[in-house]
């Protein structure tokens, strides 16, 4: 085995490179749920974006264009989202379910039908069109890896510490006393949401054309509920929510380390590490977070009195 | 009321005309049920469709299929080509085993194929392969051009025929270099494990950071995202089912190729010219049924010497002078 130094730096990235996508979406989760938007549907715009952004890129040879589409596809998603919970007050689960379903089978429907491929896209292989490591080649350190690390502090700036935030945390607290001071609760909603999707479409992008070099069906593979349990665990904030992501990302890692690892002469079973995760997760959240509380008026349509 | 009445006999009329003119012409209506993974995986579904493919190409009747989206759906899928009149139907990998015995014992008449799993009934043709024989050869490939002295394995999900895999493949590279180290990762516990190449891909470099150059996949579509990975830290890879060395060449060094597409072919083939037999067939170097593949793609990366000694070997093995031990005989690896 190589010396720890290494060890620890080879772990450190294979975690960042598994929660990359994690932090974006719980991020994009986070600005929603403050809001007072349940957001169940991350899952199915991160698979929206991922196809739009491997088909495009395979399309132009281009990475940029690729993430650009990620986002558009995404923020479709959002406001088709937005649509059904704030302007028509569906049910926020109901329509984040929804989505998800229309996702997992609206791109195989349309990557069929444009490459034939039983939707999957082209194998992304020419220059430029994924997104490559920028410093560490054997990190996997793509510029959205960097993206997702800032937009951390970004949003809890802009949740903790700007006008936007503070009106942003009291919608989703309490939208009457939002609208009696003359704020639109509709319009500061669906900006909530909008942020979701862009979040959310560079999730999805990252997936697709940094991570793999293609779309294949269903690729997103349960991530974005893995988001959404990591906002809830870190009780709706920023930076717990950041460590929660990082915790699923080692756990993640360290997962990959030890199958095949003989202790006493056993070998692990593929089974229990798979479920450490799981495990650690109930763990913990029995044990160690305590009562999670979420913001008040979640779920809840807002309905303007006349 | 009227019209209503007699649209309604011209379709009797023509569903009864119809079925006349199938039996009179002795067509046959094959269809195929495929695995997780999806028909372009590349891989293992993708060569049971490529043969099927040529049999089209040949007779020009096309092949029915259905590309499951999870595993409740074999069953339905299978019955209902049974129903509409399709056969033979080939119901592609080993988790369809138990869905396929009771569909097949419903439909007595109907001539099912399944590959990869054994169903003993008189209308059930199975067809499984010696994976081991095919993974012991590309084992030794792996050995001899690894120049770390480590070689990965990533299995697709945790099931004795995986183990098979994995099995020969070691006894392949202990066979060139018995100090050689294997690092084996298998995906998952769930047929989803067929369908990650995100978590291929992570489960590959997670080999590569610990000192491995070849990896050899058995993972399904899963695969893709192993070989991607290899190719993007420029290390070499084996592909598996399909020759897959046109993928990446310059990091294929090879795939264990499984004629899957012989099997569903001559399936049909047989079915068409009425030599169908509802038999065991187990197909290994012997029968042709798995070997290495050796292209344009990858002639630059087997050295004659390589080539000489693999050949030896599988000669060796076809004459019974090496036994490759199969995992699946005893469930372990010696």
């Amino acid at each position: 085995m190589e010396d720890p130094l290494a060890l620890v730096f080879l772990t450190a990235a294979a975690t960042l490179r598994v929660a990359t996508p994690l932090i974006l979406c719980a991020m994009g989760g986070l600005f929603s749920e403050r809001s007072g938007i349940i957001d169940v549907g991350l899952e199915g715009k991160m698979l929206m974006a991922a196809f739009f952004s491997a088909a495009i890129a395979a399309v132009t040879h281009s990475a940029w264009w690729g993430v650009a589409a990620g986002i558009v596809a995404a923020e479709a998603m959002a406001l088709l989202h937005g649509l059904a919970c704030i302007t028509y007050r569906g049910n926020q689960v109901v329509s984040g379910v929804a989505l998800n379903i229309l996702a997992s089978g609206l791109t195989i429907v349309w990557g069929n039908a444009w490459f034939h491929r039983g939707g999957q896209t082209p194998a992304l292989e020419g220059q430029g069109e994924r997104l490559l490591p920028l410093f560490f080649p054997r990190a996997g350190d793509s510029i959205l890896v960097y993206l997702a690390l800032l937009a951390v502090p970004i949003t809890w700036w802009v949740i903790a510490r700007t006008r936007f935030g503070l009106r942003l945390r009291a919608v989703g607290e309490m939208p009457l006393a939002v609208d009696t001071a003359g704020i639109s609760v509709a319009w500061l909603r669906y900006r909530a949401v909008l942020l979701c999707g862009l979040l959310a479409g560079l999730a999805g992008s990252y997936i697709a054309i940094a991570q793999n070099a293609g779309f294949t069906r269903d690729m997103t593979a349960g991530q974005g509920f893995i988001a959404l349990a990591a906002v809830i665990f870190g009780k709706w904030r920023p930076f717990p929510a950041f460590g929660a992501c990082l915790m699923f990302g080692l756990l993640d890692a360290i997962a990959i380390r030890l199958q095949g690892v003989r202790v006493a002469g056993l070998e692990v079973p593929v089974q229990l590490i798979q479920a450490l995760p799981y495990l650690l997760t109930v763990f913990l959240l029995a044990g160690f977070i305590g009562r999670a509380v979420a913001p008040r008026a979640i779920g809840q349509p807002y309905e303007k009195e006349h | 009321m009227k019209g209503w009445y007699v649209s309604l006999l011209a379709l009797v009329a023509s569903v009864g005309l119809a079925s006349v003119n199938s039996a009179h012409a002795q067509t046959v209506k094959p269809a195929i049920v495929y695995a997780n993974g999806g028909k372009f995986d590349k891989s293992f579904n993708e060569g049971v469709s490529n043969g099927a493919k040529r049999f089209t190409a040949e007779t020009r009747i096309a092949v029915a299929d259905f590309e499951p989206s999870n595993e409740t759906q074999f069953e339905q899928a299978q019955r209902r080509f049974a129903q509409r009149g399709n056969e033979p139907i080939i119901a592609v990998g080993f988790s369809q085993a138990v869905a396929l015995e009771k569909v097949a014992k419903e439909f007595p008449n109907t001539h099912f194929t399944i590959i990869d799993s054994v169903v003993k009934l008189p209308n059930v043709q199975s067809v499984v392969f010696k994976e081991h024989e095919g993974s012991f050869l590309v084992g030794m490939l792996a050995a001899m051009a690894s120049k770390s002295g480590k070689v990965g394995f990533v299995g697709g999900m945790d099931i004795p025929l995986i183990r098979r895999f994995q099995c020969g493949y070691e006894q392949g590279i202990k066979y060139v270099n018995p100090k050689a180290e294997l690092i084996a990762n298998m995906t998952g516990t769930t047929p989803a494990a067929w369908t990650d190449p995100g978590r291929g891909a992570e489960l590959a470099k997670g080999q590569f950071d610990r000192g491995v150059d070849v990896v050899y996949a058995a993972a399904g579509n899963t695969g893709t995202g192993v070989l991607q990975a290899a190719k993007d830290r420029g290390k070499l890879a084996i592909g598996v089912d399909s020759n897959q060395n046109y993928l990446h060449p310059g990091t294929m060094l090879t795939s264990m190729v499984k004629r899957v597409d012989v099997a569903s072919y001559n399936s049909f083939k047989a079915m068409q010219n009425g030599s169908w037999r509802g038999d065991v067939q187990v197909l290994g170097l012997k029968e042709g049924g798995v070997d290495w593949a050796y292209d344009q793609y990858n002639e630059k990366l087997i050295t004659p010497e390589m080539k000489a000694r693999v050949e030896a070997a599988k000669a060796d093995i076809i004459a019974g002078k090496i036994t490759v031990h199969d995992y699946m005989s005893n469930n372990a690896c010696q």
